[in-house]
C-alpha cells in the first residue's frame, strides 16, 4: 500500500519476491509494469517474467495479464502489480482484482501493490483532497480478504526530489504532475490517509484473529449490533451516500441494507435516466456487499422508517439535501420528515465532501 | 471563539517568524521509526546516506548497530565512520569529534539510547540536538518501544519493561519522518508447541504495527497542518476524522459517546465533546452537564465550552475551526407549529453543517 506513484511499491515488491526466491520458493512475474524505472526494471534480475495476453479492442493491441498462463504455470508466489487495474474490453475479466481473485482460489499466493486513492470507501475523502474523481476503485472488502497490508512509505519532500530529478516519470510529465496531484499537501494528506487505513487493516486482521490467530468469540455466529440502512435514489450523491455508509459500517461491524422507495415496489414507472440511475447505484451498492431492496410505499420517509423497525435497523443513512433557495414547504424535506418519524433510531446525514478551493 | 478564524494575530506572526528562523538555524532530522528491531530501518538509514553521497553530498556515519546484516555491512563499507567514543565498558557517539568534522549529513542509528556517565549528554538523543543546533542534518531510527508517550501502552503489550525512551515532542519536531513497515506475520515453519508462542507473539507486532502507524499518522498530521498554517491555508483535509459530540442537559450521553469512542478508534480519530453555555441555564440543567461532560472527559474526549447565544452557530462554527467530520447530536424533543415550519435546532444545524456528517441520537 502506498499513497502515490513513486513511493517504491513495485520496487519494494520486487525486493520480497528477490528475497523468497533466495529461499528457495517459486516466484514469477504475472504482471509488471516497469514505467523505465532503472532501478525496478533491475530487481526483476533472475526472476521468471510469464509472458503478457495480447489484446485487440478498436484496431490496438493492448496486453495484460495472462491469467490462464499463470494457472498453467504454477508457481507458488506470483508477483502481479496495479492491483485496481481495469482490464481493456474484451479481457475474460473486467478487474485486474478479479484476476487475482482466480489465483488465489487455485491456490498461488500472490503480491500485488496499490494506492490508497484506489480504495472505493475513501473516494469522496480523496476527491476532497486531491480535486480528482478517481474512477479506477477497487471495493474495500478486496483489499480486507488480503492476508497481510504493508505500508510503503516515504517523505512528500523524498517523493517530490525523486520526481525533480526524473526517477518516477518523464521530466516534462514531473512538471505537471507537480502542479496538480504532486502538491505536497496533497501528498501529506493521502500519505495521512494511507498510514491510518494501513494501521486499520492491521487492527482489523488482529481483532479479527486473521491467520494464525485463534477463533476468538464474538467472530462468527454473534448477531450483529448494528444495522444500518441506506436510502438510495437517482441523485448523483447516493454513491457517495454508500461509500460513507460501508465504510462506517464496516468500522462498527455493522450489517448494511440499501434501499430505494417506489409507488409501485419496482423501477417500470420511472423515466428511464432515474431507472438507469437508481439501478446502477444498487448495483454499485452488490459490489461492494451491501444487500439491496426497492421497497414498496407512496410516502418514501414512511416506508423507510417502517422497513426499519421491522428490520430491528439501528442507524438510517441519508444524503445531506441540496441547498436550495426556497425556504422548505411543510413537510416536503424528506431528511426532515425521517429524523422527526424516526427518533428511537440514529439518524446520519452524511454531507458530500466538496475539494478545497486552491 | 472561533468567530475570526481567518485573520492572523500577532502571536500568529511571532510564532510564524520563530518558525522560520528556527528552520534556518538548524539542521533537518529525519527519522526512520519501525515497530520491532529487524524491519530493515538501518539498511533504510544506510541506503539513504549511500544515495546523499551519490549525490555529492558530505555524508558520516555517527552511530551503528553493533551487529548489523551482511547488506548492511555492504554499504556500510562505502561511507566514513566516525567511531564511538569509549567511557569505561561503554560508548556513546562522539560529539566533538562530528562538530568538528561537520559533515553536511550524519547518520546516528538507535536514537533511544541512553549514554554512560561521563558522557557529554544523558541521552543519545540530547547528542543529536547538539548535532542539529550546529546545523548537521541528522538521520536517525527509534523503534515504537522507545516513545516514552506509549511507555505504558508498550508495557501492556509485550510485557517487558522499557527503560530507555525518547519523548514524542522530539519526534514529532523531526523535520521527516518515514516508516519502515514490514508484514508482522512469520512464515517460518514452527514446531506445535512452539506454534502458541508464535501467534502470541505475532498478536504483539501487529499492535505494535498499529501503534507505529498510527503514531506517524499523527506526525503527519501536525505536519500537514503546520504546512497549511504558514500557507495561510484554513481549510481542513479530512484526512483524520474528528467527532464532535454536542452534549444537552437532557442528551442521551452514553449512547453518543459510546459510539463516538468506538467509530473514533476505529478511525483511528480525535473524540471532543462541546456544550454551549447559555445565560439561563437552571442549576439542575448545570449539574446534568457537568455530570454529563465528565462521562466524556473519562472516555478521553477533548471538553471545549462555547459562548454564544446561538448555540447552532456556535456550534458549527467551532467545528468548522477545528475540521470536524461528524457531528454527534440528540434529536429534538420540541414540537409544535413553529419549529415544524422553521425547522428545529437539528434541522438547523444539519442545514448549516455543509461538508460534515451529522448522526442524531435518540434521546
Amino acid at each position: 500500500m502506498g499513497y502515490a506513484a513513486g513511493v517504491g511499491k513495485t520496487f519494494k515488491m520486487l525486493e520480497v519476491a528477490q528475497d523468497l526466491k533466495a529461499q528457495g520458493v517459486d516466484v514469477a512475474i504475472g504482471y509488471f509494469e516497469p514505467h523505465s524505472r532503472k532501478d525496478t526494471i533491475a530487481k526483476t534480475e533472475g526472476l521468471e517474467i510469464l509472458p503478457r495476453k495480447k489484446i485487440e479492442y478498436r484496431g490496438s493491441v493492448f496486453e495484460e495479464m495472462d491469467t490462464d498462463a499463470i494457472l498453467a504455470r504454477r508457481p507458488q508466489v506470483c508477483v502481479v502489480d496495479e492491483y485496481p487495474h481495469t482490464n481493456v474490453p474484451g479481457s475474460d475479466r473486467v478487474k485486474r482484482w478479479e484476476d487475482v481473485e482466480v489465483l488465489v482460489d487455485a491456490g498461488i499466493n500472490v503480491l500485488t501493490t496499490m494506492n490508497i486513492q484506489h480504495l472505493e470507501s475513501l473516494n469522496d475523502q480523496v476527491r476532497q483532497i486531491t480535486g480528482i474523481r478517481v474512477r479506477e476503485t477497487i471495493p474495500d472488502w478486496v483489499v480486507q480478504d488480503a492476508d497481510e497490508v504493508v505500508m510503503v512509505d516515504l517523505t512528500p519532500r523524498a517523493l517530490l526530489n525523486r520526481l525533480e530529478r526524473g526517477v518516477v516519470y518523464g521530466r516534462e510529465k514531473a512538471e505537471r504532475a507537480m502542479q496538480n496531484f504532486f502538491r505536497e499537501s496533497t501528498l501529506v494528506a493521502l500519505r495521512e490517509l494511507a498510514l491510518r487505513e494501513t494501521a486499520h487493516e492491521v487492527e482489523h486482521r488482529h481483532v479479527n484473529g486473521h491467520a494464525a490467530a485463534p477463533a476468538k468469540e464474538g467472530s462468527g455466529g454473534k448477531p450483529k449490533q448494528h444495522k444500518i440502512l441506506v436510502l438510495v435514489s437517482a441523485d448523483p450523491e447516493s454513491a457517495m451516500l454508500i461509500r460513507r455508509a460501508k465504510r462506517v459500517g464496516d468500522f462498527l461491524d455493522a450489517e448494511c441494507f440499501a434501499v430505494a422507495v417506489q409507488p409501485s415496489g419496482d423501477l417500470s414507472g420511472l423515466p428511464q435516466s432515474d431507472r438507469e440511475s437508481i439501478e446502477r447505484h444498487l448495483n454499485f451498492a452488490r459490489n461492494l456487499h451491501i444487500e439491496t431492496r426497492i421497497l414498496e410505499g407512496e410516502d418514501a420517509a414512511l416506508a423507510m422508517v417502517d422497513f426499519a423497525r421491522r428490520n430491528q435497523i439501528t442507524q438510517i443513512f441519508l444524503a445531506r439535501p441540496r441547498d436550495r433557495v426556497r425556504l422548505p414547504v411543510l413537510g416536503s424535506d424528506l431528511v426532515q420528515r425521517i429524523v422527526s418519524l424516526a427518533k428511537d433510531m440514529q439518524i446520519v446525514i452524511v454531507s458530500e465532501r466538496e475539494p478545497l478551493a486552491r | 471563539m472561533a468567530r475570526e478564524i481567518s485573520r492572523k494575530t500577532p502571536e500568529d506572526f511571532l510564532r510564524e517568524c520563530q518558525a522560520e528562523e528556527a528552520a534556518v538555524a538548524k539542521g533537518r532530522l529525519k527519522i526512520f521509526l519501525g515497530y520491532a528491531s529487524g524491519v530493515g530501518k538501518s539498511f533504510r538509514m544506510l541506503d539513504e546516506a549511500r544515495r546523499r553521497r551519490e549525490r555529492g553530498q558530505d555524508v558520516v556515519v555517527g552511530a551503528i548497530q553493533p551487529k548489523v546484516p551482511p547488506e548492511v555491512e555492504k554499504l556500510l563499507q562505502k561511507i566514513e565512520v566516525i567511531p564511538l567514543k569509549s567511557f569505561g565498558q561503554d560508548s556513546a557517539i562522539d560529539v566533538d569529534a562530528l562538530i568538528r568534522r561537520h559533515p553536511a549529513v550524519c547518520v546516528i542509528d538507535g536514537l533511544a539510547y541512553d549514554n554512560p556517565p561521563g558522557a557529554r549528554n544523558p541521552t543519545r538523543w540530547r547528542d543529536v540536538e547538539e548535532l542539529l543546533k550546529a546545523e548537521i542534518c541528522v538521520i536517525s531510527s527509534i523503534n515504537i518501544q522507545y516513545v516514552a508517550e506509549l511507555r505504558e501502552q508498550i508495557e501492556g503489550i509485550t510485557g517487558k519493561q522499557v527503560r530507555q525512551t525518547v519523548p514524542t515532542a522530539f519526534i514529532k519536531s523531526a523535520d521527516e519522518i518515514e516508516i519502515v513497515d514490514a508484514p508482522s506475520e512469520q512464515p517460518i515453519e514452527r514446531l506445535p508447541e512452539q506454534q502458541a508462542d508464535a501467534v502470541k507473539r505475532g498478536q504483539q507486532l501487529s499492535k505494535l504495527r498499529e501503534l507505529t502507524l498510527v503514531l506517524a499518522a499523527d506526525v503527519v498530521d501536525h505536519q500537514l497542518s503546520d504546512y497549511l498554517e504558514r500557507h495561510g491555508i484554513r481549510q481542513q483535509f479530512g484526512a483524520q476524522e474528528r467527532i464532535l459530540v454536542c452534549i444537552t442537559p437532557r442528551a442521551n450521553v452514553n449512547e453518543m459517546i459510546a459510539t463516538a469512542r468506538i467509530i473514533a478508534e476505529r478511525f483511528h480519530g480525535e473524540l471532543i465533546a462541546a456544550y454551549v453555555k447559555q445565560p439561563q441555564t437552571s442549576a439542575a440543567d448545570q449539574a446534568a452537564l457537568d455530570e454529563k461532560m465528565a462521562i466524556a472527559r473519562a472516555a478521553g474526549a477533548r471538553i471545549e465550552v462555547l459562548d454564544s447565544e446561538n448555540p447552532v452557530d456556535a456550534l458549527v462554527d467551532f467545528a468548522r475551526s477545528r475540521g470536524v467530520t461528524q457531528i454527534f447530536i440528540g434529536h429534538s424533543q420540541r414540537s409544535g407549529w413553529w419549529p415544524r415550519i422553521l425547522g428545529n435546532p437539528v434541522d438547523q444545524l444539519i442545514r448549516r453543517s455543509k461538508g460534515m456528517d451529522v448522526r442524531v441520537f435518540p434521546q
